[in-house]
């Protein structure tokens, strides 16, 4: 376990640049099948292999490719890119520039979330010095590798986060997921062959280029494999930015943030699972809860209801309103928090709640959508007795 | 004689978000992979590869219900009324976007599917104000037909109490109620891909999300050409034409007014569809009979003044010909550009005002027959013109705003008082109690009955090229155009391909000058062996292509004379027309359209006798001359490219 407010992540324990310098002295399907080795899975939320991402886009045709730098880190309590970007940004260029070689891209793109303006001049600075020290731009390390990286910002749009609303946003449009298939790795950005992957997914790239897959393996599950970044945040006495090996039980990483007497946490962000406490054996990983690295613990004094309420009211503004489930189901089911608060609600609506839950995880168009309903749902099904019959209130 | 060139096919300006973008690898169909065997609710076919769940229901004879989806427009996907299951697949997938690259099992309505189709549509229930039997679209209308078809028997979700949003009648054609809105954006992929106009765009997020204009001002305020084409693909009531049927109501029955009607070739090819029939059943003269019993005074033909309109638009035509090739005039601007759909007028107004001049002066037949019904035949007939109220019967919303604009009381009253747009019409019609398709046929009034099968044909893409054309062939050559044509069926002009491009080879030996021209030229050596070329556009989408082409310097600005129609197919496709529309629907009206026109027994605008006794008693110094000038030809107005 390492904490970031305590010491430095293992982040700072590799030397910069090995892992480009690995890259580059290999062959593309080598450094492909290093990742693919080491098990990486995108540390965005979806968890998508890295080197099958990477492949894709490398046997995409057409000349002009992309790589994306999902720097939007919008969900709900993550905040583990910022300290990656403030104190890691080599790396996560590093790990861009590796991609742009793997898949055969010239251009990168960082899509920095609009709060994180404050650490353009830094970044900034550092994609000088690395072209200073040729390790972007033209001839990269004199391999004869040509890469360069610019930085955009977002506009403060959750969704924008979605891979397919960021390179919307990017192309000049309002930040509205696209239909999927195709997928951004055969028409993506400006229709051509897109790479976009999280921050931390980047950083670890590098790291893993620079110390072998093995030793990222040597870490987690066999299905969830390598070490993560957690926002811990909520009732504890120690929240922060944690480093835990994958398949940690919530548990174990309660014990480590000083959460014992946890009600419930939040894993995954707004868009993530409630985990009650009957639960806490669970671990964090891909097969079992998985997480962007969002951890909300929740106090026993927290009333479940507000905090569905307080979701749901993210969602209902976060939306972009491109489709109905989404649109149009999460004010009902906030509209549906409200009157439970208000001990209003019958059994009968609140199993057409639960069903147009369900409906939205399946029928919405993407992700946002799909998982809006969980935190809603979980609590539902998890704290029955707290949200129901409670004292209806004077109208 | 005639080729066709069809202009490169630019890239869909709408967001990529509202896009079925094309599959990565699309192999040959009959190469290996070109076609995948899917299986839908049990039944296996195979298709192109990319086809679309959706495509292939309809060929499996599986129906799909759809609401954002639309034959004409790209997709978007954001209803989610057509999700389907896909085996293996945790969430549902959009049939419409799903493009099918390799063999999967579909279910088109298992109990997911069929809940979340029933949620889907309670939720825009619970989000659409507005009752069904006070709607316009009552019976028409995607949004109960949805509900009628899931069995929806109350308000799950709830119906909203109050209006959300003010009416938008600001414009003389268009009424946006986006109370009754479901936001399935087709009126905005109408608008910014189909069109290329750009009026309407989503704003807001989440359940601010809304359809709104440029700086959200009123319609009237921006650049909206008034084609209606979003209003005839609105699934429901949100979108709807400036509907005057009350006031022409009161002037029939106001015994004092003379209440006269002139009627469109389109709308008598689609006005059966509100009644039930089949596309493309004209009921023409049944509808003459229904107007009169619903009360006008007159029936008249406007393909009376279609024929004018090409007198006067093709003597233009060739007296800038004349003007540029023999006095080497270089103030004339060429190709010369058709001025009767008013759509296409403003739009040319907003986007490209530096081309003013190339439109040709002439007004349109329906503004034509204002004019002249409040003087000449007001005069003929010792009728007070302030008495005489002036309805028109078009495809179009934009005739609405056409005849309210300020230049257009040439007659020193305001020429046409009221356009009424076929789906208006038909309600007056069924409002009378009338049953159209069973009325008795009865003939168009005199003096103004007698039409052309070219002043017909106006109302297809291509038509108004092809009447032109019959007319300045035969008075250049002195020939009959069935000469070179057979039956005077210019085919090369017709169709449906979005921009057509002729070229006529004039013969060396050309004609004397007919009687009506001899003041304005000489005569006709100066064109012998020359090639007329000439071009078609439809929807402003093509329009558009044609407009840059011609900006770039490119081919069509060697052009002499090009049509170009606001909307697509023509006036038939009009804003006005029935709801539903489609490329079928659309096809059926041409061949109707073109079938009546064979059915003329004159089908030259200039072999109309009307027209000749109208340059003898009336216009008497000719086409072009002083009083057809003032009555028949108009001036345009320079507009923003962002606001009007
Ligand atoms: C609503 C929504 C918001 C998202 N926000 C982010 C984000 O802020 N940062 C991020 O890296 N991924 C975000 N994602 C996931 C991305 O779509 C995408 O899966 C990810 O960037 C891929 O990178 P990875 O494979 O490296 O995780 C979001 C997804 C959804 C549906
Ligand atoms: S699920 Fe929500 S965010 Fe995603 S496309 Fe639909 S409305 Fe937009």
């Amino acid at each position: 376990m390492k904490a970031a407010h305590e010491g430095p992540l293992t982040f700072a324990e590799v030397q910069p640049n090995d892992g480009l310098k690995a890259a580059l002295a290999r062959k593309r399907p080598d450094v492909i099948a290093e990742i693919t080795r080491s098990g990486l899975r995108g540390r965005g939320g979806a968890g998508f292999p890295t080197g099958v991402k990477w492949n894709l886009a490398g046997a995409a045709s057409g000349e002009e490719k992309y790589i994306v730098c999902n720097a939007d880190e919008g969900e709900p309590g993550t905040f583990k890119d910022r300290v990656i970007l403030s104190q890691y940004p080599d790396l996560v260029f590093e790990g861009m520039t590796i991609a742009g070689y793997v898949v055969g891209a010239k251009r990168g793109i960082v899509y920095l979330r609009a709060e994180y303006t404050y650490l353009l001049p830094q970044l900034e600075s550092v994609l000088a010095q690395r072209r200073e020290h040729g390790l972007l731009g033209h001839n990269i390390l004199d391999k004869g590798f040509d890469f360069d990286i610019e930085i955009r910002l977002g506009a403060g749009a959750y969704v924008c986060g979605e891979e397919t609303a960021l390179i919307e946003s990017l192309e000049g449009h309002r930040g509205e997921p696209r239909n999927r298939p195709p997928f951004p790795v055969d028409t993506g950005f400006v229709r051509r062959p897109t790479v976009v992957n999280n921050v931390e997914t980047l950083a670890w790239a590098a790291c893993i280029l620079a110390r072998g897959a093995e030793w990222f393996r040597g870490f987690g599950t066999e299905k969830s494999t390598g070490l993560k970044l957690f926002s811990v945040s909520g009732d504890c006495e120690r929240p922060g930015v944690y480093e835990f090996p994958m398949g940690i039980s919530i548990g174990e990483l309660l014990e480590e943030v000083g959460a014992r007497d946890a009600k419930a946490v939040q894993i995954g962000g707004a868009s993530g699972h409630c985990v009650p406490r009957c639960e806490f054996h669970r671990t964090i990983a891909f097969e079992d809860v998985a997480t962007g690295g969002s951890v909300i613990v929740f106090g026993p004094q927290r009333d479940m209801l507000k905090i569905a309420r307080n979701f749901l009211e993210f969602f209902t503004e976060e939306s972009c309103g491109q489709c109905t489930p989404c649109r149009d189901g999460n004010p009902k089911l906030l509209e549906g928090v409200r009157l439970l608060e208000e001990g209003r609600c019958s059994m009968r609506y609140l199993r057409d709640l639960i069903a147009l839950g369900e409906t939205m995880r399946v029928a919405s168009k993407c992700g946002l959508g799909q998982s809006s309903p969980n935190a809603f749902l979980s609590i539902v099904k998890h704290f029955p007795q707290e949200i129901m019959g409670r004292t209806p209130q004077a109208v | 004689m005639g080729n066709h060139v069809t202009a490169n096919q630019v890239q869909s300006r709408a967001p990529r978000s509202q896009q079925r973008q094309a599959p990565p690898v699309s192999p040959a169909p009959d190469a290996i992979g070109g076609t995948v065997s899917v299986e839908i609710d049990g039944k296996s076919i195979k298709v192109p590869f990319g086809t679309t769940i959706l495509e292939a229901a309809r060929q499996a004879g599986v129906r799909i219900p759809t609401l954002c989806y639309h034959e004409d427009l790209c997709v978007a996907g954001v209803c989610r009324v057509c999700v389907v299951e896909v085996e293996g697949m945790r969430t549902l997938q959009a049939s419409c976007a799903y493009p099918i690259t390799q063999p999967i099992k579909i279910n088109t309505h298992t109990r997911k599917v069929r809940q979340a189709r029933r949620h889907i549509i309670d939720l825009l229930l619970a989000n659409h104000y507005g009752e069904c039997y006070a709607c316009g679209r009552n019976n028409n209308c995607e949004l109960q037909a949805l509900a009628k078809e899931y069995g929806v028997d109350f308000f799950r979700f709830g119906h909203p109490e109050k209006p959300r949003f003010e009416i938008d009648r600001s414009s003389h054609s268009v009424v946006r109620d986006m109370n009754k809105c479901v936001l399935c954006r087709r009126c905005i992929r109408t608008c910014i891909d189909f069109q290329e106009v750009g009026v309407l765009e989503a704003i807001g997020r989440g359940d601010q999300t809304r359809v709104t204009t440029f700086l959200e001002k009123p319609l009237a305020e921006v650049i909206c050409i008034n084609c209606g084409q979003c209003i005839n693909r609105c699934p429901t009531g949100a979108l709807r034409a400036n509907d005057p049927t009350d006031e022409v109501w009161a002037a029939i029955d106001d015994p004092t007014k003379h209440v006269i009607m002139q009627t469109a070739p389109s709308p008598r090819a689609a006005i059966a569809e509100c009644f039930g029939l089949p596309a493309g059943t004209p009921l023409t003269f049944e509808m003459n009979t229904a107007l009169r019993r619903c009360g006008f005074d007159k029936v008249f033909d406007t393909n009376f003044t279609a024929d004018l309109t090409i007198i006067e638009e093709g003597t233009e035509l060739l007296l800038r010909l004349y003007k540029a090739l023999v006095l080497g005039d270089k103030t004339v601007a060429l190709p010369q550009f058709t001025s009767c759909s008013p759509g296409w007028v403003k739009f040319i107004e907003h986007f490209y005002p530096e081309y003013l001049d190339h439109l040709s002066s002439a007004k349109s037949p329906q503004q034509m027959f204002g004019a002249l019904i409040k003087t000449y035949y007001a005069e003929l007939n010792n009728i007070d013109p302030k008495d005489i109220v002036s309805v028109a019967l078009m495809p179009c919303s934009a005739k609405k705003f056409e005849c309210n604009r300020p230049e257009m009381c040439d007659s020193g009253y305001k020429d046409i008082d009221y356009g009424l747009t076929t789906r208006e019409l038909a309600k007056m019609i069924s409002e009378a109690g009338i049953d159209l398709p069973a009325m008795p046929k009865s003939d168009f009034d005199d003096p103004f009955g007698t039409a052309t099968g070219s002043g017909v044909i106006f109302g297809a893409t291509g038509g108004v090229m092809e009447s032109a054309l019959r007319c300045v062939i035969e008075i250049v050559t002195g020939k009959k155009v069935e000469e070179f044509y057979d039956h005077a069926d210019i085919i090369p002009v017709r169709g449906f391909e979005g921009i057509r491009y002729v070229e006529i080879p004039l013969p060396e030996k050309l004609g004397p000058v007919i009687d009506l021209l001899k003041p304005l030229v000489p005569n006709w050596d100066w064109l012998a062996g020359a090639t007329l070329k000439v071009a078609v556009a439809h929807g402003t989408a093509n329009a558009r292509k044609i407009m840059e082409d011609i900006k770039a310097g490119g081919h069509f600005s060697e052009c002499h004379f090009i049509e170009f129609m606001a909307c697509p197919g023509g006036c038939l496709g009009g804003g006005g027309q029935p709801i539903p529309t489609s490329p079928e629907i659309r096809a059926a009206r041409a061949k109707a359209i073109y079938a009546e026109d064979s059915a003329y027994q004159v089908r030259k605008s200039h072999e109309n006798p009307v027209i000749q006794r109208i340059y003898g008693e009336f216009l008497t110094e000719g086409p072009g001359g002083h009083k057809a000038h003032k009555l028949l030809h108009t001036h345009y107005t320079p507009r923003g490219k962002y606001i009007s």
